[in-house]
């Protein structure tokens, strides 16, 4: 399953740093993005584009994820060569990354 | 005893070039109390400086004359105060402008307050302040064009206490533009780390005006928002104990609800358990989310710790040239011919050991994200993009140059040639002990005709 379909997320920028929110839509989807978009599925989701290392915060209360990705963004806004300068399309791009659907145990409590 | 007083302050602007038409509705039918324009991005300063520089009647916000124009009679007839960074490189200049504007109006009785200091530049050279990226402002010589440090919400909070009807400033943190006026009004201890934490969340989902209210949202199929071409912007009523909702005005476009304020909350923030402000650091990672109504929405939970006495200062300096040219090519085997052309303009643009450093993209293909998430799909037209930095116009015209000799000189097909040479500026980061920052208030009272 696509992250797109459980989740919605913005990208922000402040200097060489991008941070990306990934938000559940739905408060029982949350424990399924704890345990599967780590920082390290996603630093290698942004291999070659993240240069640097990647943080993650949890925020249970939003039902949401807060990616830190440090030498992300070409060196910044204003000095960067890149088309998306901003790291604007980060956002987008996180929630091209494969989850596991969720889970059904025996028993039948996810 | 009757209802708690609740304070109603609107956004007008997330930037300088957005939209007025939602400010000026929000001035007539908002009844607002503070209606703030955040105008200031991390580049914009440094472009102001330059324009100042130019013209030392200039370096304030471009579009200072058009919002005041547009939102000043609403406002007057209201009673509401305007709050704004539009002040940018010279707020003293922009005062002076919004005052003949107030005097052509008719509002003769206008106060406008400036608040300036956050220019640190001299401080920074006798210091020769450390910048976040190894180098020193002194190791920068001339190149250096500005260094301005994020003032807090205090001197915003004076004027308003000595009766500025406007407030114009320079840098300050965006949310202390919104924090400001809950001081002001409720009195808040500027050591009660707990309300400021709680005034900076709504500064900060204010800030950037339409994101809010479902502009920068819409992914349809997925996220829908109806009537974004007449996307309202927001507006919070907020009470002397830091609660706040957010709603925008009937009859606009857009949404706002529990996805798109959560998006805003997170929005450009790192440890969300310490947004470092110049008032406080903000502690975010316990705010919840409700749905008070359809457009309506309570948000909770935010607070916050002593701050931590340095301001964040904005150092933009000078660096070379970037030149940049685009041509298109469609139809079949268009990803050969632009691959084709990329490798040609990188041949051809070696030559010129000059360049710094380089950028070869195909748009459409693989230019924002690299081969790695593209995964191969192949399109039917892509657009050639090279861009490149250099320590001379000259040579950076050369990178622009090259791809238009393209249309006579390489692959089949190309078409929509453009080029453009600009002067790369660059910015860093260096913090400065607040006492060293002294940001005070002028006011301006009356208007002569």
């Amino acid at each position: 399953m696509m992250l797109r379909e459980i989740a919605h997320a913005r990208s922000g920028d402040k200097g060489n740093t991008a941070n990306i929110s990934v938000i559940a839509y739905r408060p029982e989807d949350y424990p399924l993005l704890v345990a599967d978009v780590t920082a390290e599925r996603v630093a290698e989701h942004f291999r070659g584009i993240a240069l640097g290392p990647v943080l993650r915060y949890e925020i249970p209360s939003l039902g949401a994820l807060n990616f830190v990705l440090s030498d992300a963004l070409a060196g910044g806004v204003v000095s960067s060569l890149a088309l998306d300068a901003h790291g604007k399309s980060l956002g987008s791009a996180i929630l091209s990354m494969e989850i596991a659907g969720p889970r059904v145990t025996e028993g039948g409590d996810r | 005893m009757g209802e708690p007083r609740v304070l109603r302050i609107a956004t007008g602007a997330g930037y300088s070039g957005d939209r007025i038409e939602p400010a000026a509705d929000l001035a007539q039918r908002g009844r607002l109390d503070y209606l703030v324009f955040e105008c200031l991005a991390e580049r914009t300063i440094s472009d102001a400086q330059l324009r100042r520089r130019a013209d030392p009647c200039g370096g304030y916000d471009p579009f200072l004359e058009a919002r005041i124009t547009a939102v000043l009679d609403a406002c007057r007839r209201n009673g509401t105060r305007i709050i704004s960074n539009m002040g940018a490189a010279n707020a003293p200049a922009a005062a002076q402008r919004v005052r003949q504007i107030a005097a052509a109006m008719g509002h003769t009785d206008l106060c406008v307050a400036i608040v300036i200091g956050d220019d640190v530049l001299d401080i920074c050279r006798q210091q020769d302040v450390a910048l976040d990226n190894g180098l020193t402002v002194g190791a920068l010589g001339e190149r250096v064009i500005s260094a301005n440090a994020y003032i807090g919400a205090g001197p915003i909070a004076a004027a308003l206490a000595q009766g500025a009807d406007i407030v114009l400033t320079g840098r300050v943190s965006d949310p202390a533009l919104f924090l400001a006026p809950l001081v002001h009004e409720f009195g808040w201890d500027m050591t009660d780390w707990d309300l400021l934490g709680k005034g900076v969340l709504i500064g900060h989902l204010l800030e950037c005006a339409g994101q809010l209210c479902g502009g920068y949202f819409a992914d349809p199929g997925y996220k829908d928002v109806p009537g974004m071409a007449r996307l309202g912007f927001p507006l919070a009523e907020v009470t002397a104990d830091g609660l706040a909702e957010f709603s925008k005005l009937a009859d606009t476009g857009g949404r706002i609800d529990s996805a798109t304020v959560k998006e805003q909350v997170l929005y450009e923030i790192h440890d969300p358990a310490r947004y470092l402000q110049p008032d406080v650091v903000a502690d975010f990672s316990k705010v919840t989310v409700l749905e008070t109504g359809p457009d309506r929405v309570r948000v909770t939970g935010a607070s916050g710790t002593a701050r931590t006495g340095m301001l964040k200062v904005s150092v933009a300096y000078h660096d070379g040239f970037i030149g940049e040219g685009q041509i298109s090519y469609a139809g079949p085997g268009a990803v050969e011919r632009g691959r084709l052309a990329l490798e040609i303009l990188r041949e051809r643009l070696v030559a010129l050991d000059a360049l710094q450093d380089a950028r070869f993209d195909l748009i459409g293909l693989d230019a924002l994200h690299g081969a790695g998430l593209s995964r191969g799909a192949l399109p039917y037209e892509v657009r050639v993009r090279v861009t490149a930095r250099a320590p001379s116009a000259d040579i950076a015209a050369r990178v622009g140059h090259e791809v238009e000799a393209l249309y006579t000189n390489g692959p089949a097909g190309g078409g929509g040639a453009v080029k453009t040479v600009r002067p790369g500026v660059a910015l860093a980061s260096a913090l400065l002990h607040e006492s060293q920052a002294s940001a005070r208030v002028v006011m301006l009272e009356g208007v002569s005709a």
